[in-house]
C-alpha cells in the first residue's frame, strides 16, 4: 500500500512540470503581456519597455521558466506583478478558501447523491424514482452560476436568512458561526450538479448490485430489507462510486471558479479568472500547480479507499 | 446573456421585494468596488478602483476642489512658480503628521519623488512604478527648509500641478515605507482622512476614521472595502442591504434603484472620452470628408440613450466638458444626418470600400463596446459604409491599437480618462505622439497648428491662457475629425438612504471625508 501510494505520488511529478510547462508557454503566447495590463491605456511601448525591465520580463522565455523552475525548489513561487506580494502567500491564503468551499460541497454532494441514488434503485420507476429522477436531472442541467444566483435573490434578498455575498462578516465577525452562515448559499449551489452526478451513477451501480443472486440469498436467509441494502447491497455499488466521487473533486474545484465569482468567494478560483486577465504569470503559474497537485491527490485518495473497500484493488 | 441576466434579476427582485433593510453596522459605511485593489501603495497602482481607496487614506500636495477639476492646496498650503515655469516652490501644511505619528515635512515629499524617480534610491525597489512618467519633467526635490519644498522641472510643465492632485502624487509615510519595504502596499501609511486598519484578500479593505485628521475628523467610524467583481451579485446585495454604497451600477439596474425610496442614484459626469481612432493614413478616412462622414451617420443620441441607456452624455471633442475651465461650449457635437454623410461621401468619391474596425470586448472605460460596435456598424451601414467587426480581448485589443493601425484596421474603438485637458490629445493627437514616437497617436492625425497650440498650453502657466488655447484646440479638431466624437461617460452610484452628503466627483475619486450615516 505504501509502496503503492509513494509510485503514484511520484508519478505525479512529471505531470505537474508538464503541466507548469504547457501553462507557461500558453500565456507566453496569448496576446498582451503584464506591463501593458498594467499600464492599460498609457502602455506606450517605451512604457511597456521600461516595466517589462523592472518586472524582469525581457529576459528570453527559456530562461524566465528555468528561473521560476529554480526558484521553486527553494519553495520561491515569485513575486505576483499585479499585487505586488508573493505568490505563495496568495496562493495558500485564496487556496484555503477554496478548500472549505469545495470541502463542504463534496461532502454536500456525496451525502445527497448517495442517498438520492439508494433511494431510487431501491424504489426503482416507484413515485419516490421518479420524483428524484426529477430533480436529480433538473440539478444536473442548471447552469451553476444561474442558481446561485436564483438562491441569493430568494435566500438573501427576499428572506434574507443568508447573506449574498463574502465568507465573513464585514465588519467584525469571523468566528465559525459566520463562516458557516456565509457557506451555505455557495456550498449548495456547487454541490448540485456534482449530487446529480453522483446520484445517477449510485443508481445505476445498486440497481446492478441489488440484481445479483447473493443479494437474493440475502434475502432468502431472512435478513431485514435495511440490513440488505445497507451490508451487502450499498456497500459494493460503492466501490463503483468511489471513483466517480473522486473525479467530482475536480468538477467542485473547477466549478468553484463560476461560484466564486458569483459568491465574491474569496477562492483561488476568482483569483485565477483575474491573474489570467491582467497576465499575471507566476500567479497563474503558483495557483494551476496548487490546484493541479490536489486534484491529483483528491484522485490518490479515492483510489486508496477504494482499494480499503475492494481488496482486490490491492496490487 | 449579459441582458437576459439583469432582467430576470429585475423581474425576479419585483417578486420578492424586499421586506426590510437589512442592517449594515452603525456609523460603518460599507462600500461596494468593482474589484480587488492592486496595491494601496499609490504610487504602484493605476487603477480607478484603487484611486477610491487612496484618496481617503493619503492626501496630495494639492487636491481637486469639491464637484470641480480646479486645483486647491491640500498638504501645500501655497505655491509659487517661476517665471520661466520651471521651478514650484511649496509652503507645506504645518503640525500634519502620518498615521504612524512620524511628522509630514519637506524632507517627506523629497523621499516620495526620489523613490518614483531615481533609480538608484534605496526604496526605488519598492515600486515598480508604472504612472512615474506623470513627474517625468521633475528634475530634482530639495527640502529648502522643514516646510519649504523646491521642484526644479526641465522644462515648463503646466499641468505638473494636476498630475500632483493625481492619486500618483499622493503622499506616503517614508518611515513606512523603510519599515514594510516591497509590502508597503499591503501595509499603507497616509496623512488622510482615513487610517488603514486591515486588508483581507478578495474580502475587505477596512479603513477608520483619524480623529486628528488636518481637514477635520470623519464623522463616520470607519470605511469597509468590499470587492464584488460580479455586478449582478453586487446588484443584489446592495438590494439584500449588505451595502451602503455600491459603485458602477449597471445601466440595466439603475431603473430599478431609481424608483425605490431605499435607494438614492447619484451621476456624475467625468473626464472621460469614448470614441472611434480613424486611420488617416491610408485607406478611406485619409480623406477628411469621409471621416466627417462617419461623424454625421453614427446616432450618438440613440448609442447614450438605447445602448449606454443615459449612463453618458454625447462628446463634441476631444476635451470632455468635465473640464468646465478649459471646455468650449461653441463647439457642439456633429449632428445625426445620414443625407449630409452620404453627400459627404458622393462628394469624397468613397465608393464602398470594405472598412475594418477594431471593437473590444471590454475594458477599462470602454463601457460596453461590443453593443456599441455593432450599433455603429448598423449606422455606417444606412449611409453605405461597410464596416467589417474584428472582435478582441482587452490586452490584445491593446496590443494591436497602440503600436498604430497602419496596415491592418481604419478604425477602432478607445476610450481615456485623464486628470488634465491636456493628456489625451498630447498623447493621441500630436504628431509626435505617432507610435513609432512611443506615443498614443494610432490614427496618425497630424496638424502642425495642433501640434504648436499643445506646445503652448504645456508651457503655459496662466490658466486663462491655457484654457483659450484648449478652446482653440476643441474647434480644430472637431473640424478635422481625426477621430468619432462619440460619448462622455457619467459615473454613477447607490447609496442607501441612511447615507448623507455623499457626492460623487468630476475626478472619479470617491472622497468619505465628509460622508456620514444615519
Amino acid at each position: 500500500m505504501a509502496a503503492y501510494t509513494l509510485r503514484r505520488l511520484l508519478a505525479a511529478i512529471p505531470v505537474l512540470f508538464g503541466l507548469t510547462l504547457l501553462v507557461f508557454l500558453m500565456m507566453a503566447l496569448i496576446p498582451g503581456d503584464p506591463a501593458t495590463a498594467i499600464l492599460g491605456s498609457y502602455a506606450t511601448p517605451d512604457n511597456v519597455a521600461r516595466l517589462n525591465a523592472a518586472l524582469g520580463l525581457d529576459k528570453p522565455l527559456p530562461q524566465q521558466y528555468l528561473i521560476w523552475l529554480g526558484n521553486l525548489f527553494q519553495g520561491d513561487l515569485g513575486r505576483s506583478y499585479a499585487l505586488n506580494r508573493p505568490v505563495l502567500d496568495e496562493v495558500l491564503e485564496r487556496f484555503s478558501a477554496t478548500l472549505i468551499l469545495a470541502g463542504t460541497s463534496l461532502v454536500i454532494c456525496s451525502v445527497l447523491g448517495l442517498l438520492a441514488g439508494i433511494v431510487s434503485a431501491v424504489r426503482q420507476f416507484g413515485w419516490t424514482d421518479r420524483i428524484v429522477t426529477f430533480i436529480v436531472l433538473v440539478g444536473i442541467s442548471t447552469p451553476s452560476f444561474f442558481l446561485g444566483l436564483l438562491l441569493i435573490l430568494l435566500f438573501a434578498v427576499k428572506l434574507r436568512l443568508f447573506p449574498a455575498s463574502g465568507m465573513y462578516a464585514v465588519y467584525g465577525g469571523g468566528d465559525l458561526a459566520d463562516l458557516l452562515h456565509h457557506l451555505v448559499l455557495p456550498a449548495l449551489t456547487l454541490s448540485v450538479v456534482a449530487a446529480g452526478v453522483v446520484a445517477r451513477l449510485t443508481r445505476t451501480s445498486m440497481l446492478e448490485v441489488l440484481r445479483q443472486d447473493y443479494i437474493r440469498t440475502a434475502r432468502a436467509k431472512g435478513l431485514t430489507e435495511l440490513r440488505v441494502i445497507y451490508r451487502h447491497a450499498f456497500k459494493s455499488a460503492l466501490v463503483a462510486v468511489i471513483p466517480v466521487i473522486g473525479i467530482q473533486a475536480g468538477f467542485v474545484l473547477g466549478g468553484a471558479v463560476y461560484i466564486e465569482t458569483v459568491f465574491q468567494w474569496p477562492g483561488i478560483g476568482a483569483m485565477l479568472v483575474n491573474a489570467i486577465s491582467t497576465r499575471d504569470i507566476l500567479l497563474v503559474q503558483g495557483g494551476v500547480l496548487v490546484v493541479a497537485a490536489s486534484y491529483v491527490l483528491f484522485n490518490l485518495a479515492a483510489d486508496l479507499f477504494q482499494s480499503i473497500l475492494d481488496p482486490r484493488l490491492r496490487r | 446573456m449579459n441582458r437576459i441576466i439583469p432582467a430576470m434579476l429585475a423581474a425576479c427582485a419585483m417578486i420578492f421585494a424586499p421586506a426590510a433593510l437589512a442592517q449594515t453596522p452603525p456609523n460603518v459605511l460599507i462600500v461596494g468596488q468593482i474589484a480587488e485593489p492592486k496595491s494601496l501603495d499609490p504610487h504602484a497602482v493605476t487603477a480607478t478602483n484603487d484611486f477610491r481607496i487612496l484618496v481617503n487614506v493619503y492626501d496630495g500636495l494639492v487636491r481637486f476642489a469639491d464637484g470641480t477639476l480646479e486645483i486647491e492646496p491640500a498638504l501645500a498650503e501655497s505655491w509659487d512658480i517661476s517665471e520661466d515655469g520651471k521651478t514650484y516652490t511649496f509652503k507645506l501644511r504645518e503640525g500634519v503628521t502620518f498615521h504612524d505619528g512620524t511628522p509630514f515635512n519637506a524632507e517627506a515629499v523629497k523621499f516620495n519623488f526620489d523613490r518614483m524617480l531615481d533609480e538608484t534610491h534605496p526604496f526605488h525597489n519598492t515600486g515598480p512604478f508604472p504612472l512615474a512618467f506623470f513627474f517625468s519633467t521633475v528634475d530634482e526635490v530639495n527640502a529648502l527648509d522643514e516646510l519649504t519644498v523646491e521642484f526644479k522641472l526641465n522644462e515648463p510643465f503646466a499641468p505638473f500641478l494636476s498630475n500632483l492632485a493625481y492619486p500618483t502624487g499622493l503622499i506616503v509615510s517614508p518611515a513606512a515605507v523603510e519599515k514594510s519595504g516591497t509590502d508597503f502596499g499591503r501595509n499603507p501609511v497616509g496623512t488622510g482622512a482615513y487610517k488603514f486598519v486591515e486588508w483581507q484578500g478578495n474580502t475587505r479593505v477596512v479603513v477608520e476614521a483619524n480623529p486628528d485628521y488636518w481637514d477635520g475628523a470623519p464623522s463616520l467610524e470607519a470605511v469597509v472595502f468590499r470587492p464584488i467583481t460580479d455586478a449582478n451579485t453586487r446588484v443584489a446585495e446592495m438590494l439584500a442591504g449588505g451595502l451602503d454604497v455600491m459603485v458602477e451600477v449597471p445601466p440595466d439596474s439603475l431603473a430599478q434603484f431609481r424608483t425605490d425610496a431605499n435607494f438614492a442614484v447619484q451621476e456624475q459626469a467625468g473626464p472621460h472620452v469614448w470614441y472611434l481612432i480613424l486611420n488617416t493614413k491610408e485607406g478611406p478616412f485619409k480623406d477628411k470628408a469621409v471621416r466627417q462622414a462617419a461623424n454625421y451617420a453614427i446616432d450618438k443620441q440613440a448609442l447614450v440613450e438605447n445602448v449606454l441607456q443615459g449612463t453618458a452624455e454625447i462628446s463634441a471633442g476631444p476635451v470632455p466638458p468635465a473640464f468646465a475651465w478649459a471646455y468650449n461650449e461653441d463647439v457642439q457635437p456633429y449632428p445625426h444626418d445620414p443625407e449630409k454623410a452620404k453627400a459627404l461621401l458622393e462628394e469624397a468619391g468613397y465608393d464602398g470600400e470594405e472598412l475594418t474596425f477594431y471593437v473590444t470586448e471590454g475594458g477599462s472605460g470602454m463601457l460596453d463596446p461590443v453593443a456599441m460596435g455593432a450599433a455603429i456598424q448598423a449606422d455606417l451601414a444606412k449611409v453605405g459604409m461597410n464596416a467589417k467587426i474584428e472582435t478582441y480581448e482587452w490586452n490584445t485589443f491593446l496590443g494591436e491599437v497602440n503600436p498604430g493601425l497602419e496596415g491592418k484596421a481604419d478604425m477602432a474603438e478607445m476610450a481615456w480618462m485623464t486628470n488634465d485637458p491636456d493628456t489625451l490629445p498630447f498623447l493621441t493627437l500630436r504628431t509626435d505622439a505617432l507610435p513609432e514616437n512611443g506615443g498614443f497617436n494610432s490614427g496618425y492625425y497630424s496638424n502642425p497648428e495642433v501640434d504648436t497650440i499643445l506646445e503652448q498650453a504645456r508651457v503655459s502657466t496662466e490658466p486663462e491662457e491655457r484654457a483659450t488655447l484648449y478652446q482653440q484646440l476643441q474647434e480644430i479638431v472637431h473640424e478635422d475629425a481625426p477621430w468619432v466624437f462619440v460619448a462622455n461617460w457619467k459615473q454613477n452610484a447607490v447609496t442607501s438612504a441612511a447615507v448623507t452628503d455623499f457626492k460623487l466627483q468630476p475626478s472619479f475619486f470617491l472622497m468619505l471625508h465628509k460622508v456620514s450615516k444615519n
